[in-house]
């Protein structure tokens, strides 16, 4: 009975503490005469009045492009990558060095790189986006297709399944699992790098309205610029955790049976 | 019965012209140097975007004798210290005591799940209100974005703790620190000393994010300056430098973690590469 009494007060804490400390904040800053943080009613209301909808079509939607263009690229380039390099272990000895430091750079050190050669419009944040989301992707798949296990390899081999099929039906569903955890941490990062190619050089997207409107004192646009961003953060992870339960779920279910 | 199983698939042998594999990576690092050098030169890349490399090398030589440069690398490790060190003093030991108690953490859980994913450079603006352009906003950045790292590899390590040596610790009279120190933290430390190599990176790259958005003094404004004084090999000498600090701190804690976790199984010599 104790046990049953303790996982229900756990959940009823999970519930509660949450809403329990956005209550705290609500409360704490409602007399707030503190410029820098309005009351939560005001960076609400704010919210309501930008977003909902009037600078969906002039901000997000460009920002939302971008990073969604940068994230595409960034997986077709780096699974396909992932493949060869995962197949050939010579090549995956010469390409070794190569990777570790283009990966070791920091990302924002190469955006005025990307400014000088391709400029300050779309494509610079789209190039920029793709080149960091490319290595967590690319070493995952490396390690998910060196990951396979080698009867599988063999078996395919010997059966002459010619070299699409084991590549589409063999190591590609193997490497997933992995595949997918890359792709996860390059959403994250996408979503970072959008933000700061869109702060240093841009004249629209979320990024670029976020620091407008600390540059021009507009504090809650600022705060529900910040709310935005949170919320598309935590909404795209949460999206692509269930994408990913969805396309491996077969996974999951051949390891349960498997371990009986 | 093996020695039929490989026929004619695979590459035909080709002896000659074979790379041998230890020559590998250094015959790439220098291939792509060399392209690099010679792509400008013959005018395949525009030259005033990409300078041949031997130039960015020979600036990045000349930087190395100079004062400024190394302000700016000392700016940016101060920033990248001082955010891992303030991420790691309240992460970890958050991350302990949250993680020691289920009632805790369940409370906090959601909480945490909801900050993690939000995009620390949202919070630049906010660094910029209330600390100003210096320092300090570079730090907070650093260490807002380094902690969640840390606290959720924390609280991962104390949660995987085995339940049979926590009990038996406790049926052996141990009392709740001398479990701690015992039982839980030995056990966690693997997963610490993961979350710090990470937290490093990440506290690196929000040092230099603050310094570009920002303008604090350090190698991301350095590389800002250069590129709109159209100067491109100290550009590119610049970025060079980051990804050179980013391998070094990246080594550095590589070898603490041999050298702190030489008794635990992950540190056993596996397969070499991937």
């Amino acid at each position: 009975v104790t046990a049953q009494r303790q996982r229900l007060v756990a959940t009823a804490l999970e519930v509660t503490v949450p809403i329990l400390l956005l209550v705290a904040w609500g409360v704490a800053s409602s007399g707030s005469g503190t410029y820098y943080f309005p009351p939560l009613t005001d960076i609400l209301s704010t919210f309501a009045d930008t977003w909902l909808f009037e600078r969906v079509g002039s901000d997000v939607v460009p920002s939302l492009v971008r990073m969604g263009a940068g994230f595409g690229i960034a997986v077709v380039v780096s699974i396909s990558a992932g493949l060869l390099l995962g197949l050939s272990p010579r090549a995956r000895r010469a390409a070794a060095p190569i990777v570790e430091f283009l990966r070791a750079i920091p990302p924002p050190a190469l955006l005025p790189f990307a400014i000088l050669v391709i400029g300050v419009g779309n494509s610079m944040k789209v190039f920029i986006i793709a080149f960091v989301c490319i290595w967590p992707i690319l070493l995952n798949t490396i390690d998910g297709v060196t990951g396979v296990d080698p009867t599988l390899r063999d078996t395919t081999r010997v059966y002459g399944v010619s070299t699409r099929d084991r590549l589409w039906r063999v190591m590609l569903p193997a490497a997933s699992p992995q595949i997918f955890a890359g792709m996860r941490t390059s959403l994250s990062l996408a979503l970072i790098l959008m933000v700061i190619s869109e702060m240093v050089a841009s004249t629209n997207g979320i990024g670029y309205f976020v620091l407008q409107s600390q540059r021009t004192f507009a504090i809650p646009e600022m705060w529900s610029g910040i709310l935005l961003l949170g919320i598309l953060g935590y909404t795209l992870n949460g999206a692509f955790v269930l994408i990913e339960r969805r396309m491996l779920r077969w996974h999951r279910g051949a390891r349960a049976s498997a371990l009986g | 019965v093996t020695s039929v199983a490989r026929p004619a698939v695979g590459r035909p042998k080709r002896t000659a012209l074979r790379v041998p594999d230890w020559l590998l990576p250094w015959a790439s690092v220098v291939g792509v140097l060399l392209l690099f050098d010679l792509l400008p030169r013959i005018g395949v890349l525009p030259r005033d975007h990409f300078p041949p490399i031997s130039e960015t090398l020979s600036t990045l030589g000349e930087q190395l004798r100079e004062g400024p440069f190394w302000e700016a690398v000392g700016n940016t490790l101060q920033g990248w210290a001082l955010g891992l060190a303030i991420a790691a003093g309240l992460a970890i030991p958050i991350g302990i005591v949250v993680g020691s108690s289920r009632m805790l953490y369940r409370a906090v859980r959601g909480v945490i799940e909801f900050l993690r994913p939000i995009p620390s450079v949202a919070l630049i603006p906010l660094a910029i209100l209330i600390y100003g352009t210096g320092l300090e906003s570079k730090v907070f950045l650093a260490a807002f974005a380094s902690f969640w790292q840390l606290l959720v590899a924390t609280l991962y390590g104390v949660q995987d703790v085995d339940p049979v040596a926590t009990d038996t610790a406790r049926s052996f009279g141990f009392s709740r620190t001398q479990r701690l120190f015992r039982v839980t933290l030995p056990s966690a430390i693997p997963y610490i000393a993961t979350g710090l190599r990470i937290a490093s990176a990440v506290s690196l790259i929000l040092t230099v994010t603050a310094e570009l958005v920002i303008g604090s003094a350090g190698l991301g404004r350095s590389i800002n300056i250069a590129r709109s004084g159209g100067n491109e090999e100290l550009m590119y000498a610049l970025i060079l430098t980051t990804g050179i600090l980013g391998l070094l701190l990246n080594a550095i804690f590589v070898r603490a973690e041999r050298r702190v976790l030489h008794w635990h199984p992950s540190q056993r010599p596996r397969e070499a590469g991937a």
